[in-house]
C-alpha cells in the first residue's frame, strides 16, 4: 500500500505533464487546422496570398507549444528526464494542478483563436493592406494562454522549491 | 465544435466576393454606349470564357459557373435544395406544356435544377408519374389531367406554382438556418403578394385566389385572398397591418418595383453576411448576389437593346451586395 501510495505522486506528476501537453496539443491541432482549411480556401483562388495566410495559421499552434513547454519542466523537476527522484503523494498532487492553468486555457484559446484567424484570412484576402490589423484581433486571444503558461511555469517551479 | 461549418467554403467566398460587380461597376455598364462596349467591360470582369457568345449564352455560362463553383466548396448541395427546387417546378410546367402541345421543349428547360429535366419529360411523356421525384409527383399527376380535362394553362401553372411556394416553405422551415429560413419566408410571401394584387386587377374569384396561394407565417392567406376578392385598395389595408407595409408603395408603383422592393429587402438582410467567416449563410448570400447580378445585367442589356434611358434602367437594378 505504502508502495502505491509512493508511487502515486510520480504518477500523478506525470499525469500533469501529459495533460499540458495534449490538452494544449489538441487544441492547437483542432486551431491550425481549421485555419489550414481556410488557408487552403483562400489559396484554391489566390496563391500568392500563401505568406500571409500561413502567419494565420501558425498563430494558433504556439498553446502546443507551451503545453510542451510545461510538460518538459515537470518531468524535468521530478527527475523523469535523468535521476529519477522520489515524488510525494501531496508533491506529485501540486504538480498536476500547476498543469491545469494551460491545459485548459490552451485548448480553449486555440480553437478561439483560431475562428478569429479564420475571419483574419477573410479580411486579408478583401484587403491584404490590412495585414497588421487583421493579425493584432487573432493575436489578443494568445495573451490568455501566456498568462496560463506564466502560472503554471511560476507554480511548477515553486513547487520544486518546497518540500513536502 | 461544429463538425461542417463550411470554413473552406466561405474562404473561397470571400475571394469570390471582391469580383462582384459593385453600383460603380453597373454605373459604367450603364454608361457603355452600346451592348458591344457591355459585353466587352463584361469580359474584362471575367464573364464569359474570352470567346464571343450572344448575351443569353453568358448568362446561362455564368449560371453554369456559379453552381460549379458552388459544388466545388459544398460536398452536399442538398442544404441548397431551396434555392434549386424552383427550377424543378419550372422545368416540370415546361414539360407538361410541351408534352400537351406536341412540341420540342428545346432550350427551354433550366439547369441546375434538383433533378434531371429530361428524365422529367420522360416521365411525363411517359404517363410514368413514378419515375419522377417524390416531390414533383402529385402536383405534376394533377397538372397534367387538369391541363388535359380543362385546357386551361393558368390553372395548371397556379398547381405547380403553389407546389414549388409549398415545397420551399418546407425547405425553410426544416433549415435552421435563418437565413435559409427568411428567405424561404420572403419567397412564398411575395408570390402570394403578387397572386393577390394581379387577381384582384384580372377580378378572380377568391376560390381560384385560394387555390394559388401559400401558407406562411408572416401573411394570413384568409385574409388576403379575402382582400384580393373584394379589391385592390383592400390588399393594400391588408398589408398596412403586416410586415410588409413598406412595400406598398412599390407595389402601386409596379410589380416590377415591388421585385425590386424584394430583391432590396434580401439583399439588406444577407450584407451582414460579408463579415461572417463561418456557416452557410456567407454562400446563400453570395449566390443571390451573383443571381441578382446576372440580373442587373440582363436588364442593362435589354435597356440597351431596346433604346431606354439610363435613368429608367437604373431605377429598376437592386443594390449590389458588395
Amino acid at each position: 500500500m505504502s508502495e502505491i501510495l509512493n508511487n502515486s505522486g510520480l504518477f500523478l506528476a506525470l499525469l500533469g505533464a501529459a495533460f499540458a501537453t495534449f490538452m494544449a496539443g489538441i487544441g492547437s491541432a483542432i486551431g491550425v487546422g481549421k485555419a489550414g482549411v481556410a488557408a487552403a480556401g483562400v489559396l484554391s483562388e489566390q496563391p500568392d496570398l500563401f505568406g500571409k495566410v500561413l502567419i494565420f495559421q501558425l498563430l494558433p499552434a504556439t498553446q502546443g507549444i507551451y503545453g510542451l513547454l510545461v510538460g518538459f519542466l515537470i518531468l524535468s523537476n521530478v527527475g523523469l528526464l535523468g535521476g529519477v527522484e522520489e515524488v510525494s503523494l501531496l508533491k506529485g498532487s501540486l504538480y498536476f494542478a500547476a498543469s491545469l492553468p494551460i491545459a485548459f486555457a490552451g485548448f480553449y484559446s486555440a480553437i478561439h483563436q483560431s475562428k478569429c484567424s479564420v475571419a483574419g484570412i477573410g479580411t486579408v484576402v478583401k484587403k491584404p493592406d490590412q495585414m497588421g490589423k487583421a493579425l493584432i484581433l487573432p493575436a489578443m486571444v494568445e495573451t490568455y494562454a501566456i498568462l496560463a503558461l506564466l502560472i503554471s511555469i511560476l507554480a511548477v517551479n515553486g513547487i520544486n522549491g518546497i518540500q513536502v | 465544435m461544429q463538425q461542417n461549418d463550411y470554413t473552406y467554403a466561405v474562404a473561397r467566398i470571400r475571394f469570390k466576393e471582391t469580383k462582384l460587380l459593385s453600383d460603380a461597376d453597373l454605373d459604367a455598364l450603364l454608361s457603355a454606349k452600346d451592348t458591344d462596349a457591355v459585353m466587352r467591360l463584361l469580359h474584362d470582369k471575367g464573364w464569359g470564357d474570352g470567346t464571343s457568345h450572344t448575351s443569353d449564352e453568358l448568362f446561362s455560362m455564368e449560371e453554369e459557373k456559379l453552381w460549379s463553383f458552388v459544388s466545388e466548396c459544398i460536398d452536399d448541395l442538398s442544404v441548397l435544395d431551396f434555392l434549386r427546387v424552383p427550377n424543378d417546378y419550372h422545368n416540370l410546367k415546361v414539360a407538361i406544356k410541351c408534352i400537351t402541345r406536341d412540341i420540342e421543349p428545346n432550350g427551354l428547360f433550366l439547369s441546375d435544377s434538383v433533378s434531371d429535366a429530361e428524365a422529367v419529360y420522360e416521365a411525363i411523356k411517359n404517363r410514368d408519374y413514378n419515375a419522377l421525384p417524390e416531390y414533383l409527383r402529385d402536383a405534376a399527376k394533377e397538372a397534367m389531367t387538369t391541363l388535359l380535362q380543362t385546357s386551361d394553362g393558368q390553372l395548371c401553372d397556379i398547381i405547380v406554382d403553389k407546389a414549388c411556394m409549398e415545397h420551399v416553405y418546407r425547405l425553410g422551415k426544416e433549415s435552421e438556418n435563418d437565413i435559409i429560413r427568411l428567405y424561404c419566408e420572403l419567397f412564398v410571401a411575395s408570390a402570394d403578394i403578387k397572386i393577390a394584387v394581379r387577381c384582384a386587377k384580372t377580378k378572380k374569384k377568391i376560390g381560384f385566389i385560394r387555390r394559388a396561394m401559400a401558407s406562411c407565417d408572416s401573411l394570413d392567406i384568409d385574409k388576403l385572398s379575402s382582400a384580393a376578392a373584394e379589391g385592390y385598395d383592400a390588399i393594400l389595408s391588408y398589408l398596412a397591418s403586416t410586415d410588409y407595409r413598406s412595400a406598398i408603395d412599390a407595389i402601386n408603383t409596379s410589380m416590377s418595383a415591388f421585385e425590386k422592393w424584394c430583391d432590396d429587402d434580401m439583399t439588406a438582410v444577407l450584407k451582414p453576411q460579408k463579415w461572417e467567416p463561418f456557416g452557410i449563410g456567407p454562400i446563400v448570400a453570395y449566390i443571390i448576389a451573383r443571381q441578382n447580378e446576372i440580373k442587373a445585367v440582363r436588364m442593362i442589356l435589354a435597356g440597351k437593346v431596346s433604346d431606354i434611358s439610363e435613368n429608367t434602367i437604373k431605377e429598376r437594378l437592386r443594390s449590389m451586395y458588395v
